[in-house]
């Protein structure tokens, strides 16, 4: 299209945008369904920062593997996890991604390169390593991104792997998830650095700070550094700084955040509204095109529902299968 | 070709035989070249006590010195292996588990069932086990009941070369994680072994010495001190023990204990770990519920006290369960027997 100013085709521009509707709408959604019962466990939810999943993985195909975190909704959808296996292992049902016996916390399909979110905070830093490793050894040209938010940035087992990388020059992107929160405790209050990017100089490896509601930032810093591992410049860090729309988890009732904070996020840094206005503004889509996308994710959400909720429990033996390949 | 080498050299031909034959099998650890980017020798240890020495020269640069960052180096071998490779990662020793134990625990044991049975993680984590070393209470521990503990894991323990080496070539080629515990008092023990390769099969005891009278069940070094037990029982008292060295503890040769306990009538389990919760309860209890009819008398256990691992050479042989404590609880057995 001529008057498409940006550094993505307009197929490619749709593209983003429906995975950050689907990220959005899934998310929206499962906290309406949580909030009936029908959901058992812990809900991590990821609305407000779908623009940091999918700028990043837009630069990505199914050789290059990820580690996700708790909050690992949006990674999954980004990476290409199938919408009703997701939403059906949410239920704990006998079709979900990992047949119901993972949960939220636990989504992965590596026929997609989705190692898996991650209940332990830190946890995927040493294996995307090794994934890069990997790659490496298979000379596949495969890039490895692990994603941990700021509570996570101070983990052990993450800093230990940004050593790890930047020794053996590994492709891999740290990609800090900067919320604000660990959990309910302040980024000021636990982190003494005032940026993430300190912890990437400290280790000998180029850092970057975006703002995580824009999609175009965090696309175009992610590709430099996607593109620079690839072709064996070694690891970088990314920090997005990004809002959570919702609590830590679902039923947090959120007292240590400002009174209208996330009426405000919702209002001023909602990553899609900023995206459509963008686009449309610049006429390289109309509001229409993005109704259509609103409505065909609409109806697929619904029918990740509907299916998930008729879909058989697990039979009682799954309880003893698969431990082991063979024991 | 049979000849006689060390535990020591039957682990090296085993890592050697199968980075010869399967170009996926790598190998990360702390100095396990030794001098990389140093200004002597690269290869000029091969592992603080030289096990895996000469292997870099053969195969180079798949084998990886790490930093000293067990959760990083330990995590990336078990992120590798679930995309395809078999790494080998070697945990110097098995006390450093405290700082690496969520990759292991939480992340590779749990892929396979977590993930519905789609992913697969072919990682070795061999590492070396036991007291005697006048090593103290950080590197001296037998820690194996930490791992069986675990669904998931697959744990092993041999007690001698051939063994070590046939468990060894099975483990890099099984498609689950393996902790591989090498008791460090066992490496220069020799005996006969083929110079080709060959696997022994998880999950089979073997039945080291015969006897009717009592069943005696260990693994790893004190599958010796059984068997000096056993020797001294035949001579002074001819009781004739049926000595059983499980050599896999995870999965575990539960048959072979009960057809010797249902054969003998008495168990003694001797083990390094400490007492609770350990592989010696374990298989007492299995026994006293599986067999109990079986038994003619209580169980007995021969195992490290329920403290850390003493310094002084005076204090550590008494922590290690001796022959003699073996001997002693044969007799706890025979004299209840009597008496009842």
């Amino acid at each position: 299209m001529s008057n498409n100013p940006f550094p993505l085709s307009s197929e490619d521009l749709m593209r983003a945008y429906r995975t950050m509707r689907t990220i959005r709408d899934f998310e929206e959604r499962l906290h309406v369904e949580f909030a009936k019962g029908d959901i058992p466990g812990f809900v991590h939810l990821y609305a407000g920062e779908e623009a940091c999943a999918t700028g990043i993985m837009m630069h990505l195909t199914d050789i290059d593997r990820i580690a996700s975190t708790h909050r690992g909704h949006g990674h999954c959808i980004a990476k290409g996890v199938d919408v009703h296996e997701m939403m059906a292992e949410i239920y704990g049902k006998a079709t979900g991604s990992c047949r119901g016996k993972g949960g939220s916390m636990h989504i992965a399909d590596l026929s997609k390169g989705m190692m898996g979110a991650n209940g332990i905070l830190g946890a995927g830093a040493p294996l995307i390593c090794g994934a890069a490793l990997a790659s490496r050894f298979r000379g596949d040209r495969g890039v490895g991104i692990t994603f941990f938010g700021d509570g996570a940035a101070n983990q052990g087992t993450v800093l230990e792997s940004m050593n790890l990388a930047a020794a053996w020059n590994l492709p891999v992107i740290f990609v800090v998830e900067n919320n604000g929160y660990a959990e309910s405790t302040s980024v000021e209050y636990a982190t003494a650095v005032d940026s993430y990017v300190d912890r990437a100089s400290g280790f000998g490896m180029p850092g970057v700070t975006v703002d995580g509601m824009d999609f175009f930032a965090v696309h175009e810093a992610a590709g430099e550094m996607i593109a620079r591992a690839r072709d064996g410049g070694g690891p970088a860090l990314l920090e997005c700084n990004v809002a959570r729309f919702f609590g830590h988890f679902e039923g947090d009732a959120q007292t240590y955040k400002a009174k209208g904070e996330n009426d405000y996020n919702r209002e001023n840094r909602d990553c899609l509204k900023i995206f459509r206005d963008r686009v449309c503004d610049a006429g390289a889509a109309t509001r229409h095109d993005f109704a259509l996308i609103d409505l065909e994710v609409a109806s697929l959400i619904d029918a990740a529902v509907i299916s998930a909720k008729n879909a058989a429990l697990p039979q009682a033996r799954e309880l003893l299968t698969d431990v082991y390949v063979a024991y | 070709m049979t000849r006689k080498i060390s535990f020591k050299t039957a682990i090296n031909e085993a890592l050697d035989l199968e980075m010869t034959r399967d170009p996926s099998v790598i190998m990360l650890g702390e100095d396990i070249v030794g001098g990389c980017g140093a200004p002597g020798e690269a290869d000029a240890w091969g592992g603080v006590l030289g096990v895996t020495k000469g292997l870099y020269a053969k195969h180079g640069n798949r084998l990886l010195d790490t930093p000293l960052s067990e959760s990083a180096y330990i995590g990336a071998a078990i992120g590798a292996a679930a995309c395809g490779m078999r790494p080998v990662a070697e945990l110097m020793f098995i006390d450093f588990v405290g700082v690496c134990f969520d990759q292991i625990f939480n992340q590779a044991a749990k892929f396979r069932y977590m993930f519905g049975g789609k992913a697969r993680t072919p990682v070795v984590i061999r590492t070396m086990v036991g007291a005697g070393f006048r090593a103290a209470a950080q590197h001296s521990q037998m820690l194996t009941p930490l791992f069986t503990q675990l669904p998931g894991l697959k744990v092993i323990c041999p007690s001698n070369a051939y063994d070590a080496k046939g468990l060894l070539i099975q483990a890099i080629r099984d498609d689950d994680p393996v902790i591989f515990c090498e008791h460090k008092n066992l490496y220069s023990a020799e005996c006969d072994v083929p110079a080709e390769s060959y696997t022994i099969p998880f999950g089979e005891a073997n039945v080291v010495r015969e006897g009717k009278d009592v069943t005696i069940v260990s693994y790893g070094l004190t599958v010796h001190r059984a068997l000096d037990a056993a020797t001294t029982l035949a001579q002074k008292d001819r009781i004739e023990a049926d000595v059983i060295d499980l050599r896999t503890l995870s999965p575990i040769d539960w048959d072979t204990v009960l057809e010797s306990v249902e054969k003998t009538g008495r168990l003694v389990v001797v083990d390094e770990a400490n007492p609770r919760c350990s592989i010696a309860t374990d298989v007492a209890a299995y026994v006293a519920q599986h067999a109990f009819g079986a038994l003619k008398a209580a169980p007995q256990m021969v195992t490290a006290p329920h403290t850390p691992v003493p310094f002084s050479p005076s204090l550590e042989d008494l922590y290690i369960p001796t022959a003699d404590a073996v001997v002693a609880a044969v007799g706890k057995t025979i004299a209840r027997a009597k008496a009842a």
